[in-house]
């Protein structure tokens, strides 16, 4: 098809690369404001789900806000956030175009999936080996650190992964209001009738969304502190992942 | 501002105009109240039909799955694969197929629909007990009836909690079909943010969720009316 042949040609022209505007810089907007959110989340979302986790509080929210947050369109979030005077669209350092907005929005984003599975992470620490803690000894702080903390890690990285997913998702959607970023450049190809350009947009975005979630998966590896020898412990460990937050996130047959 | 203010009370009172444009507005219900019920008919229109297409496409696949177990990793690969693609990637893809139409984003949808759904289908098969199986297979229960009359039934609850998850997060998502002119009530907060109309966009963002909050009420009812035997066992 015609289509695809002009595709090829917006992608391989580097005119359409570089210089301000052109893909590259939008690419790295794009990363630079995911990367800030995702970090950003972390930091306000993960300490107080693991130690939610920990104490056994809280649960009922810490499992609903995914649910809440799945209720919720980006779109129409980020929307309110542009058009409110606070953040509008003002642009924000190297965040470009409504930063301020995107970023928050991309932060809140973010938060359901992480504190999901970083409680649960700590809430599936076998009982066993809690109690085989307290009779060591182990003060509460020393059972959280040495014990919850390496054994949650796996799922707490499958939420973190999640929750890159859903915000590199977030950012492509931030173009459809005022955003930065790739975005922009699916958004301005069809709103111009230009399809070429938005399809290589697209194709651009999806395939950085197929890297980051492999590299997102084998950082997950990296950091799983139980051995892995065989060939049937590492398939199952990749699956087992999403798979038992998709059944901790919906209360399954309820 | 305050002398604005006046101004627009004393004169037009409708409290959706451009000096003050409020964020809530019943005026604005009130006047454009059909272009609202039309393009909350064209939600309703796009989530059902992509949902239902996502189910039918999952039935058969987790079925194949669950008979080829070597197909099943591909399969589950395949859909987590298209699930990492954000939304506003997917559609541009399909458009050299599908065209400018509402078939795109019916077809992007089902195929988020549809790794939820694989999924819990296959989970669901799974948590069938292996005694009920047997005895139904001992019974003289050939493959058919032993899906549809022993499987199926108990799977159910997996099956429509998955159902659950991924109807509402695709109401969310119709609104980004927006892209192609098909967005249900995206069409009027992208219009509500192009021209600044803050009544327009806040009533089409609180449809959503409340769309997505009524849907996922009725696949609940329709879980509770097909499964009569989990009623009185509730924990």
């Amino acid at each position: 098809m015609n289509v695809f042949a002009d595709t090829w040609t917006y992608l391989t022209d580097p005119a359409n690369w570089q210089g301000s505007g052109g893909m590259l810089e939008l690419l790295v907007q794009q990363l630079l404001i995911s990367v800030t959110a995702l970090a950003a989340a972390m930091v306000v979302g993960l300490p107080v789900a693991l130690w939610l986790g920990h104490l056994g509080k809280g649960g009922f929210l810490a499992i609903n806000i995914s649910n809440i947050g799945r209720a919720v369109p980006t779109f129409a979030l980020l929307a309110i956030l542009v058009t409110a005077d606070h953040p509008g669209v003002r642009t924000f350092g190297p965040y470009g175009r409504a930063g301020v907005a995107t970023l928050i929005a991309l932060t809140l984003f973010a938060l359901p999936p992480l504190i999901t599975n970083a409680y649960v992470a700590v809430r599936e620490v076998p009982a066993d080996v809690r109690q085989a803690a307290d009779g060591m000894g182990m003060t509460g702080l020393q059972k959280f650190t040495r014990v919850e903390l390496p054994l949650a890690l796996p799922l707490v990285m499958s939420g973190v992964r999640l929750a890159l997913v859903q915000v590199w998702a977030t950012a492509t959607i931030a173009a459809l209001v005022a955003g930065p970023g790739l975005g922009r450049v699916i958004t301005d190809g069809f709103y111009r009738s230009d399809y070429p350009k938005g399809i290589a947009g697209a194709v651009v975005v999806a395939l950085v969304a197929l890297v980051l979630e492999l590299l997102a998966a084998s950082v997950q590896r990296v950091v799983d502190p139980t051995p892995r020898g065989s060939r049937r412990g590492r398939r199952r460990g990749r699956s087992a992942g999403p798979r038992r937050v998709d059944g901790a996130a919906e209360p399954v047959g309820s | 501002m305050t002398l604005l203010a006046q101004a627009t009370a004393a004169g037009q009172p409708s409290c959706y105009s451009r000096l003050t444009n409020e964020w809530f507005c019943t005026q604005y219900l009130h006047d454009y109240r059909s272009e609202i019920v039309d393009a909350t008919t064209q939600h309703l229109t796009i989530t059902i039909a992509a949902v239902l297409l996502g189910v039918a496409i999952a039935f058969p696949l987790s079925l194949l799955a669950r008979r080829l177990p070597r197909l099943e990793s591909s399969i589950l690969g395949v859909s987590t694969g298209i699930y990492t693609i954000p939304s506003l990637a997917l559609l541009p893809l399909l458009v050299p197929f599908t065209g400018l139409t509402a078939a795109t984003v019916i077809i992007g949808l089902a195929l988020y629909a549809l790794t939820v759904l694989v999924r819990s289908m296959l989970e669901g098969f799974r948590s069938v007990p292996d005694e009920v199986v047997e005895s139904a297979t001992g019974l003289g229960y050939g493959a058919g009836r032993l899906l549809f009359r022993v499987e199926l039934p108990l799977a159910l609850p997996v099956i429509m909690a998955g159902l659950r998850v991924a109807t509402v997060s695709t109401v969310a998502l119709t609104t980004v079909g927006s892209l192609v002119a098909y967005g249900g009530l995206g069409n009027l907060i992208k219009d509500g943010v192009t021209t600044d109309f803050r009544a327009e966009l806040f009533t089409a963002s609180v449809l959503c969720v409340v769309l997505a909050v009524l849907l996922d009420a009725l696949v609940v009812v329709v879980q509770w009316l097909l499964t009569p035997w989990t009623r009185g066992v509730r924990a």
